[in-house]
């Protein structure tokens, strides 16, 4: 299936929550993450399925004014 | 704000938290999470500016993650929306930062007018201001060095005003001290400088204007040695405020002797 990972396509094999698609990606550490403009909680990242279509968000903090 | 002089640490208060140090330090622009880390060390600053942006995906650099060396256990993070140009980026990103910042609710609002000045776009923040305060953030509010919409701001609930003292990342210093005079002095909640110092002397003008607090990035991240301005300016902003609670002399035209006039033998 295919989503929209910030702001980028990508092609997913089967099906993955949050917790699975952040370890596929290799990203770990603090980090928040909204599905369709919808914030998803920590808590829900195990559970939460990505669904085809889908336009997810990752965002952490830098260094800003 | 009102002034405590009685109480020797002289803290200023944001949304219930009492903090001793009035300079508020942003991460931009440095060289590294190292140079980074000791300019706030150097600061003394207590709070801490952070940017939210994609993550880079599949570019695993050598940086640690932010939050990893500027620890929220020892900083106050305050999450901006710099890089917003409307109401609702502004609102999605602070709602991002709250669950990144496991609900920390203090935020720094800008939503800017352009990229050229980036001065801020008034009636988008107030909308954006308006919202966040229903959603129960925190909010420090980026604005004009205008009184009237600093009150506005104010009476609307924000628990900080942020007026620039000239454009962000300009370093040309307070632009307009009546006006930052006026706001100060029609404020209940802490007025901040936000933008525009330069140098050490920037702040501490800042500071003798009655200010509660002054946020710098640029003029520390692009110091040639941007470790020592971080000391400079927390010098700075010390004695700017200990000039305004000990009141400076009235200005005169013309000299008045310092050495009595009574006694010479000449």
């Amino acid at each position: 299936m295919q989503i929209t990972l910030n702001g980028e396509s990508l092609v997913i094999d089967n099906q993955v929550n949050i917790i699975q698609l952040l370890s596929r990606l290799e990203i770990s550490g603090r980090l928040a993450v909204e599905v369709n403009q919808r914030i998803i909680p920590r808590s829900l990242f195990s559970t939460y399925e990505i669904e085809s279509g889908d336009n997810v968000e990752i965002v952490e903090a830098i260094g800003g004014g | 704000m009102s002034v405590t002089k009685n109480n020797p640490e002289d803290p200023v208060i944001i949304a219930g938290q009492a903090y001793t140090s009035r300079l508020l330090l942003g991460t931009g622009k440095y060289k590294d999470m190292d140079e980074t880390l000791h300019a706030i060390e150097a600061s003394g600053s207590q709070i801490i500016t952070v940017a939210i942006r994609r993550t880079n995906i599949g570019q695993n650099t050598d940086e640690p993650n932010l939050l990893d060396v500027i620890r929220p256990d020892k900083y106050t993070i305050l999450p901006n929306t710099a890089g917003c140009y409307d109401a609702d980026s502004a609102i999605r990103t602070c709602l991002l930062a709250r669950e990144l910042l496991d609900g920390h609710k203090l935020v720094k609002l800008e939503v800017l007018g352009d990229e050229k000045t980036l001065f801020p776009d008034v009636p988008a923040t107030i909308i954006a201001a308006e919202e966040l305060i229903k959603e129960d953030f925190d909010v420090m509010v980026y604005t004009n060095d205008d009184p009237i919409m600093a009150k506005r701001f104010e009476e609307m609930g924000c628990v900080a005003v942020m007026p620039l003292a000239a454009p962000i990342g300009s370093g040309l210093g307070i632009r307009n001290p009546y006006n930052i005079r006026t706001i100060v002095e029609n404020a209940s909640v802490p007025i901040i400088v936000d933008a525009g110092v330069g140098t050490a002397s920037d702040a501490a003008i800042a500071m003798e204007l009655g200010c509660d607090g002054v946020l710098m990035n640029t003029a520390v991240a692009e110091a040639k040695n941007p470790v020592l301005m971080a000391s400079a300016m927390k010098k700075g902003i010390e004695s700017g405020r200990q000039a305004f609670l000990a009141g400076r002399m009235p200005r005169r035209a013309y000299a008045s002797a310092s050495s009595p006039i009574d006694g010479t033998f000449f």
